[in-house]
């Protein structure tokens, strides 16, 4: 048995059946808050655990699926080349709109991790957290920041985003569609842009062209606002 | 094969964003510096969009799981952040929070001096 766990076979196939278990609870309950990763993550986590193995042996599978995040990213260029029509006339508010709204984030992180006292190490890895996870794992190594806690901060941004973003409308008095898919897709990624088809199209069009502009605004933004804090 | 040929467009453009990285020891991922090649690539019409359009809806249709095994990831860190978890998911929804609004709030008020200006220059 403990020959099958050391092959790829193992981390491969639990990862595939966990994702599975969790996007079928994710369609029967149709909350955000049962998010397909994160059921999946917990499965795994609480199976490894029990079974006492150790992350890199699942990692010998779990690596071959996370391969793809890599050509996946690339692709991230497709929604916007069909999208970046949108961009026309609009560019310099929604421009100006993704550097301020990523800004005020990473001030806020900054500052209450201060408050609070958290680890230097761990705030870094929670800066990208707004970007897709495939941007925010790479932005997170070469900030120096923990990758595997990076892509966790990424999927509660993207959940809180998802379930939260209505109400942060109401009270932030923000009424224009467009402004409404760009808050979603600067903050909230992939899974703010689903909650962003749902209220309409011009909503999600928006939001899938700024996940990939606000990924490319923080690439500079971040390490820049890094050298600004001094760390 | 067609799904492998495009996934070889793909991943040889992918491969020139990494050897520009490592190779100028750039601070941008060398993933991104892919992702912008490729948009300069669609953009000149240089690449068609049909000759990697499969191959982006097969990866984008299954991006959620490709995570799954990096998350699991976090399992290693439980117990460096097990006295402060409330406290960060604290932290990383009030800034989720922030970052929605003020992006939202500040497109809207952009667009909307931006047409009273052209309204005014126009009068």
């Amino acid at each position: 048995m403990s020959q099958y766990f050391e092959s790829p076979l193992f981390g491969v196939t639990i990862t595939i059946i966990a994702f599975f278990f969790g996007k079928y609870i994710n369609q029967k309950t149709k909350k955000a808050i049962f998010n397909p990763i994160l059921i999946a993550t917990a499965l795994i986590i609480m199976l490894l655990i029990n079974l006492n193995i150790d992350y890199e042996i699942y990692n010998k599978g779990g690596s071959i699926i996370s391969f793809f995040i890599a050509p996946a990213t690339v692709v991230l260029a497709v929604p916007l080349y069909k999208n970046i029509h949108l961009l026309k006339g609009r560019w310099i508010s929604i421009l100006i709109g993704i550097t301020t709204g990523s800004l005020a984030g990473l001030v806020t992180i900054f500052v209450l991790c201060r408050a609070f006292g958290i680890d230097d190490i761990i705030m870094i890895s929670m800066f990208p957290k707004s970007t897709t996870a495939a941007i925010s794992l790479d932005l997170a190594k070469s900030i120096g920041g923990l990758p595997n806690l990076a892509v966790i901060f990424t999927a509660i941004a993207g959940i809180s985003g998802n379930i939260l973003g209505e109400y942060v409308f109401k009270l932030f008095r923000i009424k224009d569609r467009i402004s409404k898919g760009v808050s979603f897709g600067t903050a909230s990624h992939v899974l703010g842009t689903a909650k962003a088809m749902e209220i309409g199209e011009v909503e999600g069009a928006l939001s899938s062209l700024s996940i990939t502009v606000a990924g490319i605004i923080s690439v500079f933004l971040i390490p820049w606002f890094m050298s600004i804090i001094g760390i | 094969m067609k799904t492998l040929r495009q996934l070889s467009i793909v991943l040889l453009i992918l491969s020139v964003g990494q050897i520009l990285q490592t190779k100028f020891n750039l601070f941008i991922p060398g993933t991104i510096l892919g992702m912008m090649i490729l948009l300069i690539l669609l953009l000149t019409k240089i690449i068609k969009l049909k000759w990697i359009e499969n191959i982006t809806n097969v990866l984008l249709d299954h991006i959620s799981i490709f995570f799954v095994p990096a998350n699991v990831g976090v399992m290693v860190y439980l117990s460096q952040i097990k006295d402060v978890w409330a406290q960060i998911l604290f932290i990383a929804i009030v800034s989720t929070v922030v970052v929605m609004g003020v992006t939202g709030a500040v497109v809207q008020l952009i667009d909307r001096l931006m047409a009273r200006s052209r309204k005014e220059g126009n009068a």
